[in-house]
């Protein structure tokens, strides 16, 4: 496949794909540390993954396969329109499958399957500062970081077990990256938070409208706040998929007529797809 | 007697034409309470906010414990803001986190030294609120909603739960009725007795520097004028301003 020689491989130019590789690389060096970087306008809204969409643009290269994933779905307008951008742009192939995919872009979830060395997986960041809701200025959350003083964070899990008798926040849940800094890792359920720890793949985020990027190297220890008494669960609902009969993953709660009638399938809809076909192989 | 728990030499800092510390000395042991008057725009708060590190002044000296404050990096200096130290404001709205429930308040300083477990978090609060006479029922309501006397036996509670030894306390009565503040004294009274902590407190209250103190030190436009034991100053005062100032509240 060829990209459009109307464009510069991957849209970005050459030298807006060194300063975002030059933030990458910083921000692997200090797990979990949100370095700026300056972020270019891009031919998407924000809210579209336009900071997932220029740190892809500046990891990949003519021979990847690309997969993006929308709430674990590829075929939502969000993954379906980022998919053909890079088609577009860099003339790259694309997949549905996690197994084959070199970089997945991601909003919203990370992929049942284990991921693996070589693997780059890129999330698409709204807010990328953990602490934002506590202490909106920005200063000073930086000066929170530089010293490590997390206390802050615990009174709102404190907080919310007062209020609710357990921690409710259910998605962006915060962690600690190689027990130093504090993260968000963007809007995935709580639930994918394990998947994250000691993950054989390289972990990029990337936070358009907030100029951040921010990195989890491979084999990196990622720990989920909590307390020792309200010990981190990750929760999901308690039924089995309707598809593929799984008992263990992400599910997502569909409607299936006007009266009302619900079932429960994988959200991840590749995964899902194998464990049928594996089901069938079976039978 | 003892060696200090904080010393402080040669203080100076000038806001424009202004010298709101003029050479000022100060020495604080263990376990003393030495309440700084003097009238407004003496140099009071702007004093707290050198020892502890909030400001720098232009020249002089600070150590506390030995460690030379002012070349402390700010982590170290911040660590000891909440253990060693604390600060208790003049409005409590300065000190406490409204938003956040009483026990998250209390809470806060124990989860910044690295207390993990729900339960203890929520009996160390449960104890400090009974010791400032709040009833532990309102652990988990908003401040914002407390009485101003409340408020300031609250921040004082998310102060003293990490016992620390040293607390600098800026008018912590001001701003409250008098018969509200007569009991706050008496409670601060007794915690400091109680914990033995050092203590650095403004007033204006000659009264509840009485009550309170050990020794006074007298400010007059930044500099340090009178100094000495409680009853030596009150009873029997040297320069000409604590004489009228003692005489003014007399006269009151
Ligand atoms: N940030 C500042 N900028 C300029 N001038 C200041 C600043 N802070 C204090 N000053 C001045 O320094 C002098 C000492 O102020 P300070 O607040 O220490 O007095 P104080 O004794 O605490 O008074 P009060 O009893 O009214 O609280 C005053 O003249 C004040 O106007
Ligand atoms: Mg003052
Ligand atoms: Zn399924």
């Amino acid at each position: 496949m060829t990209h459009d020689p109307g464009y510069n491989f991957a849209y970005l130019d050459e030298s807006t794909k060194r300063m975002i590789r030059r933030a990458i690389l910083k921000a692997v060096a200090i797990p979990g540390h949100q370095v700026p970087f300056g972020s270019r306008e891009m031919p998407l809204p924000y809210g579209w993954g336009t900071g997932g969409i220029q740190v892809t643009a500046s990891v990949l290269g003519p021979r990847d396969v690309l997969k993006v994933i929308d709430q674990g779905s590829d075929d939502t307008t969000n993954a379906v329109s980022i998919r053909a951008f890079f088609r577009r742009t860099a003339g790259v192939a694309t997949t549905e499958r996690t197994a084959e995919a070199t970089i997945i872009q991601t909003r919203h979830r990370i992929p049942e399957r284990r991921l693996t060395e070589g693997q780059i997986l890129v999330y698409q960041v709204p807010i990328p500062e953990p602490l934002a809701r506590l202490e909106p200025r920005i200063a000073e959350t930086r000066r929170l970081h530089a010293m490590a003083d997390y206390g802050l964070m615990h009174v709102k899990l404190y907080e919310d077990i007062a209020k609710h008798g357990h921690i409710a926040t259910s998605y962006s849940y915060p962690v600690m990256v190689n027990e130093r800094y504090l993260m968000s890792p963007s809007p995935i359920p709580a639930f994918d938070n394990p998947k994250m720890h000691m993950m054989p793949a390289l972990q990029l985020f990337g936070a358009g409208r907030e100029k951040r990027i921010y990195a989890v190297p491979p084999y990196t220890a990622v720990r989920s706040l909590d307390f020792e008494d309200h010990p981190f669960r990750p929760i999901r609902a308690p039924h089995r998929c309707e598809l593929c009969g799984s008992g263990d993953t992400y599910l997502d709660e569909v409607l299936v007529d006007d009266k009302g009638g619900r079932i429960f399938v994988c959200s991840d809809t590749d995964h899902c797809q194998e464990r049928q076909a594996m089901r069938e192989a079976a039978e | 007697m003892s060696t200090p728990l904080m010393e402080a030499r040669g203080l100076q800092l000038r806001f424009g034409r202004v010298a709101a510390l003029d050479d000022v000395a100060i020495d604080i042991h263990p376990g003393e309470v030495v309440a700084i008057v003097g009238e407004s725009g003496s140099g009071k708060t702007t004093l707290l906010r050198v020892l502890s590190g909030l400001m720098r002044p232009d020249a002089g000296a600070v150590t506390y414990r030995g460690q030379d404050v002012l070349a402390m990096p700010e982590a170290a200096r911040r660590r000891l803001m909440r253990t060693e130290w604390g600060f208790v404001h003049q409005n409590p709205r300065d000190g406490l986190r409204l938003g956040v429930t009483a026990g998250g308040n209390i809470g806060e300083r124990l989860m910044a030294v690295g207390a993990r477990h729900y339960g203890n978090i929520r009996a160390e609060a449960t104890e400090w609120l009974k010791r400032v006479e709040i009833d532990p029922a309102r652990m988990d309501d908003i401040p914002g909603k407390f009485s101003g006397g409340m408020q300031q036996r609250l921040q004082i509670a998310r102060v003293l739960v990490t016992r620390p030894r040293l607390v600098f306390m800026d008018e912590p009565t001001g701003g409250l009725d008098v018969s509200v503040q007569a009991r706050l004294l008496d409670l601060i009274r007794a915690l400091v007795a109680d914990l033995g902590l050092a203590v650095l407190i403004v007033t204006h209250d000659i009264a509840a520097a009485r009550l309170l103190a050990h020794r006074i030190l007298v400010m007059r436009q930044g500099q340090v004028v009178e100094e000495g034991l409680t009853d030596r100053v009150l009873d029997d005062p040297q320069h000409a301003y604590t004489q009228l100032l003692v005489s003014s509240v007399l006269a009151a």
